[in-house]
């Protein structure tokens, strides 16, 4: 009796199990493939290359590929040596117990919590406002390079502790300098994972809208200067599907350019951490 | 030549200082966030002479704290500034999808770990990965224009953009955050408990649910607290398929407006009060999260100390 019992709820359970597991694969193939679908058909060279029509409803979004880039890049140049020193601090510098250490953490932690509109909050008193870049792809870069960061510093911090210590014992063994022990030794060995830190870095914050619309702002055109406003392509989508009647069919094209962007980076990080997961 | 204990001594007061600026990044957003809600804070009893042009309500009165919860409805331009509907809808809408996204994550995670051939949960893992990375902006496309003319065609109201919407948008949202956090648990569990359970002979169901669960049980907690922390801090998507009228909402199909889509709605012009109460909408929003956060790190430190 016990055993029979014991089987059947077993049953029930592998059904349970195995339903949430379809279920969520059928929301997300579903999901990506609508919007995939719905979007890719208008992609084409013009799309690419022409700027935005009638509020986006027709033409291209080039300026808007112009202002992401130029905002990732801000952001990439903040948060590259931030988080490199962060990590190379944190991953060789200190003991992982001490309360410096676990200060900085449980901070990076929590600033890694923080929604994201809250960072548009923050940019829009700070880099606007209080640092009186109004609202530019210099305030939205920076504001999204405070956003990546703990993500940046926890991937990178976990690349250099994968360099074998070996290679620290044989830099030791030659009594070489924590400066050329830093950048001869460890930042080499160190780089397909702080690539990984970077694509995971750069994917984030292609994701972000909240925090953008209040600090990069709204702008159309073509930006002329990193204090110029302008708007990323998320910023695109939420504009065209909300405030713009007739935009859902270029949302969903700029949606499908952001998508396949996202997915390409997912592989290239995968590849990359695997090469990197062999390497060690 | 500088020789090369200055140079050593440069960068570790570099690399130092770098890590002191990285860590002090959520104090300075603490700091102006707090900053620019003071106006809303300090107003009680103690209004600046300068200021009475946007801190008198209709009645004439001073704005005070308590307006928040008990004025007539939420109409800045009135200096009406009830938040209470917007409260209610932001929970209504996280507890939900908390509901939904904590059961389904976890089932996916003992899928992944107990159920899956090697080759399903490999590809099942990868797409929890690119969902994980879907733009919310992308989710909320996709509900705007998929799941609200759907939920529209069985609402009695005949109104897709609902806080049904919005509970169903969070729990696809954050399935991975689910998954992701209680795989994690579930494999920090002891290889020997799970040995011991096959030596006696139990089977798949018993060995999850009664070994793994339970010796897992802080970190899925911490699994649910990252949902959450994740789901009330939701902007975009909740802002694209919910409707946002400020009305407390009195079935599943209503219409509701979160606190974050209140600030990414009306921040573009608001001024004095009104920014201000926005502000402060979102430090009461940053100090939930930061609790929960650590509350979901503590929980899955528990675990591993205490296995």
């Amino acid at each position: 009796m016990q055993q029979k019992l014991n089987t059947f709820s077993g049953i029930v359970f592998a059904v349970y199990v195995w339903t949430c597991a379809l279920a969520f694969c059928a929301i997300a193939g579903l999901l990506l493939y609508s919007v995939v679908s719905a979007g890719v058909t208008q992609v084409n060279w013009a799309f690419l290359t022409q700027e935005p029509i009638d509020s986006g409803r027709d033409g291209g979004i080039a300026p808007i590929i112009l202002s992401t880039v130029l905002i990732i890049g801000v952001c990439l140049l903040a948060t590259v040596p931030l988080g490199v020193g962060t990590a190379i601090f944190l991953a060789d510098r200190i003991s992982g117990k001490s309360k410096l250490a676990i200060g900085i953490r449980t901070a990076l932690d929590v600033l890694g919590g923080v929604p994201s509109i809250i960072f548009g909050l923050f940019g829009n008193a700070f880099f606007c406002i209080a640092l009186g870049m109004g609202y530019s792809i210099l305030s939205g870069g920076l504001t999204l390079a405070c956003m990546v960061l703990p993500i940046f510093v926890r991937v990178a911090e976990s690349a250099i502790r994968n360099v074998a210590v070996d290679h620290y014992r044989a830099a030791m063994a030659l009594a070489l300098s924590k400066w050329t022990t830093t950048f001869r030794v460890i930042l080499p060995r160190a780089i397909p994972g702080l690539l990984a830190a970077l694509t995971l870095g750069i994917a984030r914050a292609l994701a972000e809208t909240a925090a953008l619309i209040f600090t990069s702002g709204y702008v159309t055109r073509f930006p002329e200067s990193l204090n110029d406003s302008g708007r990323s392509l998320s910023v695109h989508i939420y504009d065209l599907a909300l405030n713009v009647t007739g935009g859902n069919d270029r949302a969903f094209a700029t949606a499908s350019v952001l998508v396949i962007l996202l997915l390409l980076i997912n592989v290239v990080t995968h590849f990359v951490t695997r090469k990197l997961l062999r390497q060690s | 030549m500088i020789s090369a204990v200055t140079r050593d001594a440069a960068l570790a007061f570099l690399l130092r200082s770098l890590a002191l600026a990285s860590a002090g990044i959520i104090c300075l957003i603490c700091l102006f966030v707090a900053r620019e809600s003071w106006l809303a804070l300090d107003s009680t009893g103690t209004v600046n002479p300068a200021d009475t042009v946007g801190s008198v309500n209709a009645d004439g009165e001073p704005f005070q704290l308590s307006n928040l919860v008990n004025d007539d409805g939420w109409n800045p331009d009135g200096q009406q500034f009830n938040l209470l509907p917007m409260i209610v809808g932001s929970l209504l809408a996280t507890f939900g999808s908390a509901l939904l996204a904590g059961p389904l994550g976890i089932g996916v995670a003992v899928f992944l770990n107990y159920y899956a051939p090697k080759k399903i949960g490999w590809a099942v893992r990868r797409l929890v990965e690119i969902m994980a990375g879907v733009p919310s902006v992308v989710y909320g496309l996709w509900g705007l224009s998929v799941l609200v003319p759907m939920i529209a065609s069985l609402s009695p109201i005949e109104q897709g953009q609902s806080l049904l919407a919005g509970i169903l948008i969070l729990t696809f949202m954050t399935i991975p955050t689910v998954v992701v956090a209680s795989d994690a648990a579930i494999q920090a569990v002891p290889a020997n408990q799970i040995h011991a359970a096959a030596a006696l002979g139990l089977g798949r169901r018993a060995t999850v649910w009664s070994i793994v669960l339970p010796a897992a049980r802080f970190g899925l907690v911490s699994a649910i607290i990252l949902q959450f922390a994740r789901a009330i801090g939701e902007t975009m998507a909740v802002l694209m398929v919910c409707g946002n009228i400020v009305k407390m909402p009195n079935s599943i199909f209503a219409p509701i407006r979160t606190l974050t889509s209140n600030i990414a709605l009306e921040m573009g012009y608001a001024d004095n009060h009104h920014r201000s109460i926005l502000f402060l909408s979102g430090l009461v929003g940053l100090v939930i999260v930061s609790v929960l956060m650590l509350a979901a790190n503590t929980f899955s430190k528990t675990q591993r100390l205490s296995t």
